[in-house]
């Protein structure tokens, strides 16, 4: 049990797929404008994140230690048909959600989050609990990012950013200090 | 929307189908042209280390665990078991050095993979080496690169079990000495050490199992 | 200052990509790698190389076979050839380069979702014949590996305080260690925007400058 709250708290918040691997930033600097669409966006991540990690482990298990060089390719497919899943689910549970996410839900395909899952998670050999997990972790972990950069970014928005860093540029910064802040979360399990 | 020629969706399925047909074919070639040489490269650095964990070794043996005891593992082509292994070095007029045995556990940043190596007959460590963290640069990443931190693991006692004490404060055969400002760490090193230890020591023996050697097995070099 | 509109030139399609539609610092594209694997000069070079690979052989075939892939199906083809080229590289440096592959790790296999290789695909690849394809994609690849080149090279510097492995300062310099890690590769690029801007923001107002001394037009604009 310890093992598993360990690789929830690693992938979350000691190693946010985000501010410490650099996974999902495309959705992190370009949509976080506004929180609630963040909030959303994430959670759509982590359906697609559990999904993907779920039918992983299976290709993982069972075909993949036949051909394994066609690990990547059938991770890709796998991606992608999960997000054309939950696209429907989404569309059909609730339209305006829908339609307030409207390109970046297809856009999870290319999200190097959602594909960086499934190759650390095969790669360190989780099994079905703990890669679920860690889908889990990661998926808090960036739902966590996208929120907390859209909130930001919805502060400074009323702030004078001086007429160089505006734009891209001030957004990086602010995620350096996320990081650092981050950073504090290391040894959370220290002596455990 | 240009509308003029919609292909059938048989040509849609087929383009498909034909493409990934293709791509597997050229991948299944560059897998087996580069397979060889990859699983080679893992067995050298993997035998690298050994000689390094196991000081005066010549010959290196491995060994697998079937059934709760352990028995040389014959490798085809020289490359590593897929299973959890450990690996008996040996000098060159036979004698044992020690066992070289894999560990890995939670360090402050990530996971830590080392290897160390085991003398049975005095129930030492004397040698480890790191061999993938994430540890902090210039304050964790020290347990791959302080000399001082290293030295500590020369003839280290496991019993009753390995301590991480201050820095300098180390004064029995089972204390580690931490690294300044990477305490944590250190810990983490002791603490894979000593489950790793545990597990493994009751299973080796001072004397070989078998007296025949492996072939297929570099040899130190120079 | 744009270039012959018609016919396209393989020259004016490879600079574009070095400066002006530069993938990372103009279009924010490939972001991932950029900062993941440029704690040292080396990992982005080889980084870079892999990507070119990747890029330049993903786009020939596209370009080659563009009258025969449907519209339809066009993006899953191209995840297909983009995702064979990146394996590939991913077994090739494996084999060749282990100590590279395993400092890079699984950041080589995600240049199959980099942006801009699929976009690439579907914004110029698809629609040219094989040369400019080319030249567009070894364009993009050069400016994609000079970018991550520089943010390399900086956090190289400062983080380790030294270049591809050779110290450059004493034993007396203390590396910034943040900019080896994560926080580092955010700030770094930050800053070289910034840096960027400020390059870009130059040369309008010298253009300016330029412009209203030649010009002798009556309105006198005070560059501000």
């Amino acid at each position: 049990m310890g093992e598993l709250l360990f690789i929830f708290a690693s992938a979350s918040v000691i190693n946010n797929f985000t501010l410490a691997y650099f996974l999902g930033l495309c959705p992190f600097f370009g949509v976080t404008g506004r929180l609630e669409t963040a909030f959303r966006l994430g959670l759509a991540n982590i359906f697609v994140m559990i999904i993907t990690s779920i039918a992983s482990w299976f290709l993982n298990s069972f075909v993949l230690p036949h051909a394994p060089y066609l690990r990547l390719i059938t991770f890709i497919v796998v991606i992608a048909s999960s997000v054309q899943f939950v696209e429907m689910v989404i569309k059909k549970l609730s339209p305006a959600l829908f339609k307030a996410l409207g390109i970046f839900l297809p856009l999870i395909t290319t999200n190097c989050a959602i594909l960086g899952l499934a190759l650390f998670s095969t790669n360190r050999g989780y099994g079905f609990v703990q890669g679920l997990v860690y889908a889990l972790g990661a998926g808090v972990g960036l739902t966590l990012a996208l929120v907390i950069m859209a909130g930001l970014r919805e502060e400074i928005e009323l702030t004078n950013v001086p007429k160089l860093v505006r734009g891209v540029a001030m957004s990086f910064f602010i995620a350096g200090i996320l990081s650092m802040a981050f950073m504090g979360f290391a040894g959370l399990f220290h002596g455990s | 929307m240009n509308g003029a020629k919609e292909p059938g969706s048989f040509r849609l399925v087929a383009t498909l189908a034909l493409t990934g047909l293709l791509s597997g074919l050229v991948l299944v070639g560059i897998y087996l042209v580069t397979q060889p040489r990859i699983l080679r490269n893992q067995a050298e650095a993997l035998y690298a280390a050994v000689y390094r964990v196991l000081p005066g070794t010549q010959e290196i043996r491995t060994f697998v665990v079937r059934d709760g005891k352990l028995v040389v593992y014959e490798s085809p082509d020289g490359n590593l078991p897929e299973e959890q292994a450990v690996y008996a070095g040996h000098r060159g007029n036979g004698s044992l050095v020690g066992y070289a045995v894999p560990g890995e556990g939670a360090g402050f940043q990530d996971t830590i993979t080392l290897i160390y190596g085991y003398d049975p007959s005095r129930r030492v460590i004397v040698g480890m080496q790191v061999l993938d963290s994430r540890e902090t640069p210039g304050l964790g990443d020290k347990i791959i690169t302080d000399d001082e931190f290293l030295a500590n693991f020369e003839a280290l006692a496991i019993e009753p079990s390995i301590v991480a004490v201050k820095k300098g404060k180390k004064v029995n055969p089972n204390e580690v000495d931490s690294i300044t400002g990477a305490t944590i760490s250190s810990e983490a090193v002791v603490k894979i050490l000593n489950e790793s230890s545990q597990q493994w020591a009751p299973m080796l023996s001072p004397q070989d199992e078998t007296s025949e050697v492996s072939r297929n097995v570099p040899r130190a070099e120079p | 200052m744009s270039p012959a509109q018609n016919p396209k030139r393989p020259l004016d399609e490879f600079i574009k990509g070095l400066w002006r539609e530069n993938p990372v610092f103009i279009a924010v594209l490939g972001l991932c790698p950029a900062m993941a694997v440029t704690n040292s000069l080396e990992n982005g070079l080889v980084m870079g190389a892999a990507s070119t690979f990747v890029l330049v052989g993903s786009s020939l075939f596209v370009s080659l076979l563009r009258k025969l892939i449907p519209r339809a199906v066009r993006v899953p083809v191209y995840i297909i050839i983009i995702a064979t080229f990146v394996t590939t590289v991913d077994f090739v440096l494996a084999a060749l380069m282990p100590v590279a592959h395993k400092q890079l790790g699984a950041f080589i296999s995600l240049i199959v979702v980099n942006c801009l290789i699929l976009g690439r695909q579907e914004a110029f690849a698809s629609k040219n014949p094989v040369g400019l394809a080319a030249a567009d994609a070894l364009g993009m690849s050069a400016g994609f590996t000079v970018a991550l080149a520089m943010i390399g090279g900086v956090r190289e510097i400062l983080g380790s305080g030294a270049l591809l492995g050779v110290p450059l300062f004493g034993d007396s310099f203390e590396p910034w260690a943040i900019m080896i890690l994560p926080p580092g590769g955010f700030l770094t690029l930050g800053a070289l925007l910034t840096l960027f801007a400020w390059i870009k923001e130059r040369r309008a107002k010298q253009e300016m400058r330029r412009q209203s001394g030649s010009d002798q037009s009556p309105v006198q604009r005070r560059a501000v």
